[in-house]
Order: C-alpha cells, then structure tokens, then sequence
C-alpha cells in the first residue's frame, strides 16, 4: 500500500518537500546541540527539564487519544467510528514517533540510548514507559496496516489482530498513565506530586487527541475525495466537550487543594505560573492565555447550537488545542521545577535552536502523518 | 577510626615471621607479586556512610576549604553561569537549606547563615529508582554511586532528587572558563567527565577504597578541629555516631522519607 | 528495460559514491604505525598480560576494568603471572604508556579507531 504514498497532487508533495526542509533544518540544529551540548538549550541545573519532554508529555496524550475512536468501536459496536479508526490509530502513530523523537533530542548522550535496554531498571518509569511506548507504537502499525489493508481486498481483517485491538485499548491509558507517573512518583516535586496527576493527563488527552482529530478529518474532508463523516465528527466533538469539562474541573480540584489548604509546597508553583514569584513572571501571559481559550473551548463546545456548527466547532478545537497544548506542553514541566527545591526562583524560556529542533520533530510528526493519511484515504477513496 | 581488622593482622603477622624466621628461604616461598598485593592500602568499609556536619563551627574559611578540596581534587570546573554551573558541596542559607523550617524569628546565628551542603545519600533514594540505566545507584556501604560510564544523561535523577545535589554537564567541562579555572584540571590523577551525563558527590568512594576519609572532611578539620565528622552509622562508637549522640542535630527534608544521611548539627 | 535512463543513471551516481573513499585515497598509503615504548616499558618487559594478549584484548581489559572498579569498588587485577595491578588507565597503563601520541594513537589512529575514554580521563602530558 506504500505506493499510494507515492502518487499524489503537486500540493500533496509540495507540502511533503516543505516538511523535509524544516526537518532538515533542524537536523542542522541537532548537530549543533549534539556537538556543543545541551547547554544551547534554555534548560539549567534548576530546570533541567524542558520544552522538549514538555512536548512530549503533550504528544503521549495525543497518542493516546486514539483510543477514544477505538473503544465504542470495538466494544460498544458503534458502527459509524469504523469509518474513522484508521485515522485515530496512524494519529497515535506519528504522535508516538514524535514522542521517541523528543526524547532522543533530550537526552545528554544520544549514543548510549540503548543502555536503557542492555542495563534495565525495572523501578524506573522511564523504563516502563519506554516499553509502553514502543508496543503501542507497534499495536497501532500493525493493527492500522492490517485493518487498512483487509479494507482495501474487501476482506475482514485476520483473525490474530483482534485480540491486538482489545489489548491496544487499555494499553492506550496504561501510556499516559505510566507518562503521569514520570511525574507524580517524585518526592521532591510539590506540584506534580498528586494523585489526581494520571486523571489530569487522561482527561486532557481525552479532549486534546480528538480535538486534532476533528480538526484534521475537516482537513481531510477538503483536500481529498473521502468525507469521514459527519456524525462521526458530531460524536467526536461530544467526547472532547465532555473530556474537556473533566480537565478544567480537575485543574480546579487542584487549585482548591492548594489554596484552600494554604499551604506553601502547592501553592507556590501555581502562583508562579499566574501571578508570577519573586519578580518572576514569564509564564503568566501564557497560563492566563490557556485559562481563557479552555474557558472559550468549553462555550463553544458546550453549547450545542456552537458544536453543532462547523465553523465554529473548528473554532472550539483550536482552543482546546491551544489551551492544553501550553498547559501540557508547556506549563506541566516547567512549573514543576519552580521553585527549584532549594525554594529559588528560576526560570526557563526555550532558546531559538530549541524551537527549531522542535519544529523539525513536529515536522517528522507531520511527514509520517501525512504518508499514513496519503495511504488510509486512497485506500478508502478507491473502496468508496 | 577504621583501623586494620584482626584477619589483615595475622595475616601480616603471619608474613613477618616466616620472613623473620626464614629469611632468604622464606621469601623464596612468596609468589611474585604476593607482596605487592598485601600493599595494598586497607580500605574503609561501612554498612552506612554518613556524614555530620557541625553548624557552630562552620564559618567562610573552613566551608570554603571543604568546597575547594572536594572541586579541586575531582577536576569540578568553576562554571561561571549558575545555569549551566557544577557543584558537588556548595553553601546555602539556613532559609534555603531548610526551606520547610520556615522561622523568621530564627536566633541571629542562624538567620541568613551558610550551611554546607551536599548529596545527602540517602537511605531510600528516590533518584535511584528513578535511573533507567542504574547509573545511579545505592552501594551496599549507603553511598549513592555515580557510573558516568553508563549515564545516558536522561536527567530524571535530577527531577527526582529533592536536595537539588545533583549538577548536569550541559557542555563540555573542559571548555569551563579559563580564568576562573586556570590550573584546570587540577587533579590528573582522576579524570573529568564528558558533556551529557550527571556529576554528584560519592562521598570520596575512591579516597575510602584507599584508607582515607572524604576530601572535605579532612580539610574542613584542618582548619577547626571536628568540624565535620564522618563514620559508619550502624557502628555504635563511630565518629558521627558519638557526634549525633551528644548534640541536636537536624536533616534536610526528613518528611520525604528519603533518609538522608548528612545531619547538621546545630 | 523500463525508466532505463532513470536505473543506469541512477546506478552510475551509486557507484560513484560508493567507490569514492577508493579514489580519494589513490596512489597514497596511510603510514603505518610505529609504537615506541617508553623506557619505563621497555624496562617492565611485558604489559599486564602478554604482548598478544594485550594487543587483541585491551579494550575487553578496559571494559572490565572500569565495570569493576565503578560498579564493584573491585579496584586490584590479579595478572595471569601472579602480579597485582591497580586497575586504572589512567594511574596504571598510562604510567608506562605515557607517550600516548607515539603509542596508543598510533594503532587507533591508523584504524580510524577513536576512544571515547579521553573525553573523561585525563591523557599524559607529553613533551614534544
């Protein structure tokens, strides 16, 4: 089915082209952060995590979205999300690919990634999570290319990848599970040190993945021949209105518990990140724009006669993606590290070749995504 | 004191009198490179290393000799940028050692004052649970070893320690300033390490295989006589056992179950 | 045969690039190399362990060396004649190898072989 991926418009591989030059860009970004060290990054003995695993933590949630198209299909037989699946699970897998990118940009010594293997610490979450990541990946390629590739012969799919689809659904919780307990297992660190941390990260993925979803079946819907359907998307958008009202809700439940306890270990990080800390106060303008494009996204969501429209539904899944893109992406890891544990302020901002790399492991996202959708929408084109 | 056990006694003792008695004979009886090996300095050993710092008897000069020994005796460049700064023993203020002892009315000689401070090597560490490669880890004698052979410079024992003792190479060491490290490195009989893994205190492992305590120890009791001690903790009459025994003395952070094993005593 | 300019084209740029490393070096040899040993071990006569031995297993020796110095605080090497080493590159080999440009570099360097022990351990000041 590869081939589909090889013939396409001249916007298809002009776009293609623009994604290898960003990437390739950024590979030239890479060298430079590989050759001189991290230290071109904003990250600092105190922040010593940043933008990359913060995008990360983001994707993993993307990733796991996919689920949400899978789960009414398969166990409560909504028919209509058949339509769809295949978009859901080659989403997961350009999301994953981003994810293990992202590491492997961060790490300080690339080169010995494969110790993590050779040497396994199995009370470690990174080792879990590396594990949870990599099988998924797997689940959702050879599950995405199988069902596709029945769909095409007019076939059902073989028999041995059903049970692979029933493992895949708890497998996509247990992904950002493991991801929260990256966070919420640290001693150390006050504001990732809850319990709500693994609900928070599912609720947002929940409402990010499929918001992205919608967005790119509209995409899909205008550049190619295959409509996924409107109330595909109609129940789509229910799963993110609801999904997104847990989040908001559990992000209250958090602030309650800091301030209402008063206590200063909870409190602090949020006031650094809305009010600002000791002078400090370069996430303020984004937390506040993050609280206002969930509070839009929750207008237009829930409000059906909002929902219901497509122009503004595109509206409301924008914001949900800027609201928990900067809340996951960005705010989550930061605000953890501040205030460092010595109770000092200091702060990070990513640095200009950060960005680009970055940018160019979206892209790679971007590019696999691409390919995927090329292959899945021919396919469902010709069957049409 | 770690003094030679009774087995190194009598096997010495053994040694010297068939030497005494035999004389040429005897010797002839060693195997080559036998008596090299019986050189071999006797090594410090412990079920847990632990550190006690006396807070009374710190002041500049004795925690600066305490930080300069340690950094110049392990190759640890002065950094120049608190970003991107290396630091095995540093000072920090009471309200920043102790953040959750929060006292504003504290007595004089502890408001604002400099303790020494340093990975706690901690009983329960949770940044080696958290190593992926276990390139950290807990040695049976407590000490939380660094193997930076094998680091892959994740930085996760970063986020997970709560002391903040732990500094990342961003960039290569060796390009550290060459004005505030001009005799850099200072101690070619140990090496630096590489830019991309994670650098801490090991309570001078190697100084301990060798018979002898921590550089920092040593120099801080240079200056004033039992201003820091060290010891075995599960020995009854060890130095910091007999320390901690007499005095008060506080940890960095004990509600976190960490168990870390540097006390100050104040 | 179909989109023939395409393949022989195709073929020729491969080759090309993959005979470059072939053409680029003609007509020039790499110089062999020339270990010198110091006085130091000429006067020790033999390594560790035996010339052969050292030569095709030094790096497993380094290998094991450092797992075991690092990891098992195991820090003394019993040789296969009875003699005790401390086990350190930089405080044993290269006390006697201390000329490392005329020694240790020359194989490597010939190999195209680059240890990465020197970005950590400390290689001997060599006059000249």
């Amino acid at each position: 089915m590869l081939e589909k991926a090889l013939k396409g418009s001249y916007y298809y591989w002009g776009w293609l082209v623009l994604l290898l030059g960003v990437i390739g860009i950024a590979f030239l970004a890479y060298l430079y952060q590989f050759f001189e060290g991290l230290k071109i990054t904003g990250m600092s003995r105190d922040v010593s995590w940043g933008f990359y695993i913060g995008q990360f933590t983001y994707l993993v949630g993307v990733a796991a979205s996919g689920v949400m198209v899978i789960l009414p299909y398969y166990l409560h037989d909504y028919k209509a999300f058949g339509r769809i699946t295949i978009l859901g699970e080659f989403l997961a897998v350009a999301a994953i690919t981003m994810c293990l990118l992202f590491i492997m940009v961060d790490l300080g010594n690339l080169p010995r990634l494969l110790n993590v293997i050779l040497y396994p610490n199995p009370t470690s979450i990174l080792f879990w999570d590396m594990i949870v990541l990599n099988v998924y990946l797997l689940l959702n390629i050879i599950i995405g290319w199988n069902v596709l590739s029945a769909e095409r012969k007019g076939m059902h799919y073989p028999n041995w990848v059903t049970p692979l689809i029933y493992i895949s659904i708890p497998w996509a919780f247990s992904i950002h599970t493991v991801t929260a307990f990256l966070y919420a297992g640290l001693p150390g660190r006050h504001y990732w040190l809850t319990a709500i941390m693994a609900a928070r990260f599912l609720a947002s993925a929940f409402c990010s993945g499929p918001a992205i979803l919608i967005l790119l079946c509209y995409i899909v819907r205008a550049v190619t021949r295959f409509e996924p359907g409107r109330e595909q998307i109609r129940t789509l958008a229910g799963i993110v209105t609801y999904a997104m009202i847990l989040n908001v809700f559990f992000l209250l439940l958090e602030v309650f518990t800091a301030f209402y306890s008063q206590i200063p270990g909870h409190m602090e990080t949020f006031v650094y990140l809305f009010r600002g800390l000791e002078g400090h106060a370069k996430m303020v303008p984004w937390m506040w724009t993050s609280a206002f494009f969930m509070l839009v996204s929750l207008v237009l969501l829930i409000v059906p006669a909002f929902r219901r429209t497509e122009k503004i539904l595109v509206l409301g899944c924008l914001s949900v993606f800027i609201a928990t893109w900067i809340d996951k992406g960005l705010g989550l890891v930061v605000g953890g590290f501040i205030p460092n544990p010595l109770n000092k302020v200091v702060e990070y901002w990513p640095t200009i070749p950060e960005v680009i790399i970055s940018l160019g492991v979206w892209a790679s996202g971007l590019f696999v995504l691409s390919v995927l959708y090329k292959i899945a929408v021919s396919v469902k084109e010709e069957a049409a | 004191m770690m003094g030679i056990n009774r087995r190194e006694f009598l096997k010495i003792a053994g040694w010297s009198a068939l030497l005494g008695a035999g004389g040429k004979t005897a010797f002839e009886l060693l195997a080559p490179g036998e008596a090299e090996a019986l050189l071999q300095p006797t090594p410090l050993k412990a079920k847990q290393w632990a550190m006690a710092i006396d807070f009374t008897k710190m002041d500049e000069e004795v925690m600066g000799a305490a930080i300069r020994a340690c950094h110049r005796l392990y190759n640890v460049p002065d950094m120049g940028n608190p970003k991107v700064e290396l630091k095995w023993i540093w000072k920090e203020t009471y309200e920043h050692t102790f953040p959750t002892q929060e006292n504003e009315y504290i007595a004089e000689q502890f408001h604002h004052h400099n303790f020494l401070v340093l990975c706690n090597h901690c009983t329960n560490p949770p940044c080696c649970r958290a190593c992926p490669t276990k390139a950290t880890w807990r040695r049976e004698d407590g000490i939380v070893m660094m193997d930076m052979h094998r680091c892959i410079g994740c930085r996760f024992c970063m986020a997970a320690c709560p002391f903040g003792a732990r500094s990342f190479n961003w960039g290569d060491p060796r390009q550290a300033p060459k004005e505030l490290n001009p005799d850099f490195p200072t101690n070619p009989d140990l090496p630096t390490r590489s830019k991309g893994v994670v650098e801490k205190c090991q309570f001078c492992a190697e100084r301990l295989a060798k018979g002898q305590i921590p550089a920092c120890v040593e120099a801080a009791n240079a200056v004033k006589t039992e201003a820091m001690f060290f010891g075995d903790l599960t020995v009854k009459d060890s130095p910091v056992r007999k320390a901690l025994r007499t005095r008060y003395s506080i940890r960095r952070k004990p509600e976190l179950g960490t168990g870390p094993n540097v006390y100050y005593i104040i | 045969m179909y989109d023939k300019g395409k393949i022989l084209g195709g073929l020729l740029i491969g080759i090309v690039l993959l005979l470059f490393p072939v053409y680029y070096n003609a007509g020039r040899a790499a110089k062999a190399p020339e270990r010198v040993l110091t006085e130091k071990a000429k006067a020790a006569k033999q390594c560790v362990e035996d010339l052969a031995y050292m030569k095709a297993q030094h790096m497993k020796i380094l290998d094991e060396w450092r797992q075991e110095v690092v990891r098992q605080d195991t820090r003394y090497y019993k040789s296969s004649d009875g003699k005790t080493y401390f086990k350190s590159l930089q405080l044993t080999c290269m006390e006697c190898h201390s000329n490392k440009t005329k020694f240790c570099d020359q194989c490597h360097n010939y190999m195209g072989v680059a240890p990465y022990c020197w970005d950590c351990h400390i290689a001997p000041k060599e006059n000249g």
